[in-house]
């Protein structure tokens, strides 16, 4: 199980990689796993504000749509185009080219409340 | 796992889309030791069956099979079903295990002297290996024996049975056994190079071929006319229940004719519930069924919709979460399998 030491990570099983105020978000190698083939991805409107907890993207695999929760609130300044052309990124590369979508963080407490690599992995045993 | 008709069952073993690859490519086993089976016999067995049934069983010969409905009184559908015909006077039903309990009270309420009723469902294991190369993998496990022709069904040493039919469109068989010896006989077809799948290839493939999926696209609510599967109805053998209104809906056309639906782009995955709506967006009714086709890469899916809309070609949308995405009336199936034969 991939868990990159660098990222933050949620209960609902989002990342979060943070660079200045800006914060890209994804789904866990273990999240992608459970859903298996990703074969299509509902992206959120560039420029809406979301809060920690809000349904924010639809990651649709063929058994099941499954909703991506905001870990943080913000407003969304970009998505990932590439993950609506070819979802099977968010599978092959869960932590890169599959990420889904940046927001430009709200509160920075936010994030810092996340759990690590170790904690996340703890709870996902 | 997932509860399904009071037995835990897998959505998949690996992957949704590569099994159903595997079917239509090479060959899948899928485990049905969950439907019900039951033998009717006696002197009145084949006139009782066809006065509860919907297809006409004095067609059969010796060791054939057809497609039929228990239906209620309003022709509506308590369970689709196969019927094989063994010998003169005994015959083998497979029914959905969802709708065994019911379908065996229904029967028992009908029945009449001269037709004997055993449920076996509980002694049966029961596997579906299913696409072109199943028959290499019978012929692997079972060297000495033929598989029957295409909808037969046939008795095997060592008390198994094999019938000739399946859920994918695909060539295959369903083998059935007494099931202490169900994990062996399953283990031996892997082994032969069927791929185990779940019940997610299984709604994937049954859909692309558009056959319907009872408590979603068939219901006591809806009659085989409805859903375009009057072939398997036979109006003209004598009286049967639910005739009256199958007969007089045949006459009239039915109101509403559940449909295949086919996306024209790419969408979100079409899903059961999913409303179906007009050019106006005005809504036209509700998918029964739903997937992204994997053969295809488009989403299908089937809805019962009034019958001015219900021709191929029309244009219609499907709403998901709001979005609207286009799609078309298509004629059935969706997906033509290459390598039928048998």
């Amino acid at each position: 199980m991939n868990i990159p030491e660098d990222l933050r990570y949620d209960k609902s099983h989002e990342w979060v990689r943070l660079e200045g105020d800006t914060a890209t978000i994804g789904i866990t190698d273990h999240a992608q796993e459970e859903l298996t083939d990703v074969v299509f991805v509902e992206l959120p409107e560039v420029g809406r504000a979301v809060d920690a907890g809000d349904p924010t993207a639809v990651v649709e695999s063929v058994k099941a749509a499954s909703d991506i929760y905001s870990p943080v609130a913000g407003e969304v300044v970009e998505v990932n185009d590439a993950v609506e052309a070819d979802p099977a990124l968010v599978n092959t590369d869960p932590y890169g080219a599959g990420w889904i979508y940046k927001l430009k963080v709200r509160d920075m407490a936010q994030v810092e409340a996340m759990m690590d690599a170790a904690a996340y992995r703890g709870m996902i045993g | 796992m997932v509860p399904f008709a009071g037995w835990n069952m897998p959505v998949m073993y690996s992957s949704i889309l590569n099994e159903h690859q595997a079917v239509r490519g090479s060959a899948g086993i899928f485990d049905i030791s969950h439907m019900g089976q039951f033998i009717v016999r006696g002197e009145s067995a084949e006139a009782w069956l066809n006065r509860l049934l919907a297809n006409n069983v004095a067609k059969l010969g010796d060791g054939q099979g057809q497609y039929s409905f228990l239906l209620n009184e309003r022709g509506g559908v308590i369970d689709d079903l196969i019927v094989y015909r063994r010998r003169a006077g005994e015959f083998f039903l497979v029914v959905n295990a969802a709708k065994a309990d019911e379908d065996l009270a229904w029967l028992k309420a009908h029945g009449e002297a001269g037709a004997e009723l055993i449920d076996q469902s509980a002694e049966w294991a029961g596997m579906a290996v299913q696409g072109p190369e199943s028959p290499a993998a019978w012929a692997k496990v079972f060297p000495d024996t033929d598989l029957p022709p295409r909808n037969g069904i046939a008795d095997l040493p060592g008390g198994g049975i094999v019938c000739r039919t399946g859920y994918t469109g695909e060539d295959g068989f369903e083998y059935f056994c007494p099931a202490s010896q169900g994990a062996a006989a399953f283990r031996s077809f892997i082994d032969a190079r069927a791929s185990p799948c779940g019940l997610g290839a299984r709604d994937t493939l049954r859909l692309e071929m558009c056959y319907p999926l009872n408590g979603s696209d068939l219901s006591p609510e809806r009659t085989p006319i409805e859903a375009g599967l009057g072939f398997f109805v036979d109006l003209e053998k004598g009286d049967f229940i639910g005739r009256e209104r199958l007969a007089a809906q045949k006459q009239a056309g039915p109101d509403e004719r559940l449909v295949a639906i086919e996306c024209t782009g790419k969408s979100a995955p079409p899903r059961a519930g999913y409303a179906v709506v007009g050019p106006d967006g005005k809504g036209l009714g509700t998918l029964s069924s739903g997937v992204l086709s994997p053969s295809l890469g488009r989403g299908i899916g089937m809805a019962y919709l009034p019958r001015e809309c219900a021709k191929v070609g029309t244009e219609v949308q499907i709403d998901v979460r709001g979005r609207q995405f286009p799609a078309v009336i298509v004629k059935k199936p969706f997906y033509k399998p290459t390598h039928q034969k048998g």
